[in-house]
């Protein structure tokens, strides 16, 4: 399945920053959707700025336009105040990006954990995200960080608990 | 008594007052002089005397002058004189007191005393002869003899006395600068003349020449000159003055405000208005001065100011909304337009063509694309498509 582009993606103006700023804003919501469900649509979880900007998330080769790294920026920060984003480094050239942040992506394991009936089971991670009994979940495949922050918030609400095993952690659901 | 000047009792840059002595009388000779009791004045380049009550009347003579002197002692009824022998009068020596005298000393009769002091700093004068190290500006007119026939110029009066002399040559220099000009002014009422004979003929003659040409022709009359512009000689300066202006601005612009789409840039009505008005041109500022006043004269014109700074005159009727409106349809129309083309569509400048998209911009109508193509105008889809 290819990705759908929004409208927005063949529309020139989307790719300069809008100075008026109603429009702005309306402007930097699209492009927020649009890089969240790329980087779903791609499995992305880790997105150097440098190499977005080249990548078809930013630059649109059918119509010659590609968004400036200021605006990539701007964009990028407000996807950190939604908490959808976290800058790996001080210069903000790598970031984190949670197309799910973590509690939702809790809430989705914990919905599998509670329908399946394997509430006070322990898991590895390891089977939590690459077993076979999920391979049909949407947290399949889920880098080991992200899994480890989303089982953290669930740890938060009391719903789970990290336990560190022998060969590496594991998880136990109440 | 004959070697006394006139003199303004001032003293000059480099000569200092020495002493002076109140309730000194002075003698022609051995006679009294014809002048009351006044103070005498010791300076380093000259001997001066002031009446006590007339202080204009004030004679001085030049150190130089003295021979030698002398103190004769007090005796009864009789007060404490100096007798000062001067050298020859000098010919071209400038009027005092006296025109002549049999004497050829003076004395200094001390009322009040004080001669003893007196005596002693002209004794010391007299030997140090200050005056000849530190000459002022006046050459002394008894110590030689003066350039005849040309008046040098002295202390301040000769600084402001050339002065004057260099305004008045600037002055000349600029008349004779300008000559050319006023000349070009009287004829240029001749053209305007000149103008208006033409068209009244060309009004008899219809028919012979074809309508175009008739009306070319008077196009250009018309852009030559108003028959009797309002300046600042007839009305004035000042709001008074910028009233009548603003009037006459508001009959002659609205023509060409409504052949432009009801915006005109400020410069552009400058250009317009002083080619009209042939020689009696306007000032930039006398122009934005008399546009300030459309509103107040409740003129159907209006001087307005964009963000960017820009002024433009436009007519009132022609409102901001029509303006945006006008700008969201030709964009949407086209799909999308840089501020040169919107120009060519509607006949505008670019800068204010310019201004209109940034207008519309700012209201939420239009977004931009700024390429390396260029600044291009879209309909804003993000607020109609959301």
């Amino acid at each position: 399945m290819s990705f759908e582009w929004p409208w927005q993606y063949s529309f020139p103006p989307f790719f300069t920053l809008q100075p008026n700023v109603e429009t702005r804003q309306k402007q930097l919501a699209a492009w927020c959707s649009l890089t969240l469900s790329y980087c779903r649509h791609h499995k992305l979880y880790t997105v150097d700025v440098m190499e977005a900007q080249e990548s078809p998330m930013f630059n649109n080769k059918s119509i010659d336009r590609k968004l400036s790294t200021d605006a990539i920026l701007i964009v990028f920060e407000e996807l950190r105040k939604k908490g959808n984003l976290e800058w790996l480094d001080k210069n903000k050239t790598r970031c984190l990006v949670m197309w799910r942040r973590p509690e939702e992506w809790g809430k989705l394991i914990y919905q599998w954990v509670s329908k399946n009936g394997m509430v006070n089971t322990v898991f590895t991670l390891y089977e939590l995200a690459n077993g076979d009994d999920t391979e049909n979940e949407k947290f399949h495949g889920l880098e080991e960080w992200m899994l480890i922050r989303s089982l953290q918030a669930l740890q938060a609400d009391g719903k789970a608990e990290i336990i560190t095993m022998d060969d590496g952690k594991g998880v136990k659901f109440f | 008594m004959d070697r006394f000047t006139w003199s303004s009792g001032l003293l000059e840059m480099n000569e200092t007052l020495v002493i002076q002595q109140r309730g000194v009388k002075l003698y022609d000779g051995d006679d009294k002089a014809k002048l009351d009791v006044g103070v005498a004045m010791l300076s380093t380049h000259q001997l001066l005397w002031r009446d006590m009550k007339n202080h204009e009347c004030c004679i001085s003579l030049p150190l130089s002058q003295i021979v030698y002197f002398e103190e004769q002692a007090a005796g009864i009824g009789k007060s404490a004189k100096i007798v000062i022998h001067l050298h020859p009068v000098s010919a071209n020596k400038e009027p005092g007191p006296y025109q002549l005298s049999k004497f050829s000393y003076i004395k200094l009769s001390f009322k009040e005393h004080g001669q003893i002091e007196f005596y002693r700093r002209l004794t010391e004068e007299l030997s140090q002869k200050r005056w000849e190290s530190t000459p002022v500006s006046q050459p002394i007119p008894t110590a030689t003899g003066l350039q005849a026939g040309r008046t040098r110029a002295v202390g301040i009066v000769g600084i402001e006395r050339k002065i004057e002399e260099k305004r008045k040559e600037t002055d000349k220099n600029i008349s004779e600068a300008f000559e050319d000009l006023s000349k070009l002014m009287v004829k240029a009422k001749e053209m305007v003349e000149l103008s208006r004979s033409i068209a009244n003929k060309i009004k008899d003659k219809q028919g012979d020449i074809t309508e175009d040409e008739t009306i070319r022709f008077k196009s250009y009359l018309l852009s030559m000159g108003i028959a009797n512009p309002v300046t600042r000689e007839t009305h004035g300066s000042g709001t008074h003055y910028h009233l009548q202006l603003a009037k006459q601005l508001g009959d002659m612009l609205i023509e060409p405000l409504e052949e432009r789409g009801g915006m005109m840039a400020l410069t552009e009505v400058y250009c317009l208005v002083n080619r009209a008005r042939g020689m009696e041109l306007l000032s930039p500022e006398d122009l934005v001065n008399a546009c300030k006043m459309f509103e107040s004269l409740k003129l159907p014109l209006r001087l307005r100011i964009f963000d960017s700074g820009v002024m433009v005159v436009q007519l009132q009727s022609h409102s901001e909304e029509e303006m945006i409106a006008s700008a969201l349809d030709n964009v949407t129309e086209k799909g999308s337009l840089t501020a040169e083309e919107f120009a060519k569509l509607l006949g505008l400048s670019v800068l204010l063509s310019k201004e209109r998209l940034f207008l519309a911009e700012k209201m939420g109508h239009l977004c931009r694309d700024d390429s390396v193509e260029g600044l291009r105008f879209y309909p804003n889809l993000f607020a109609s498509q959301a």
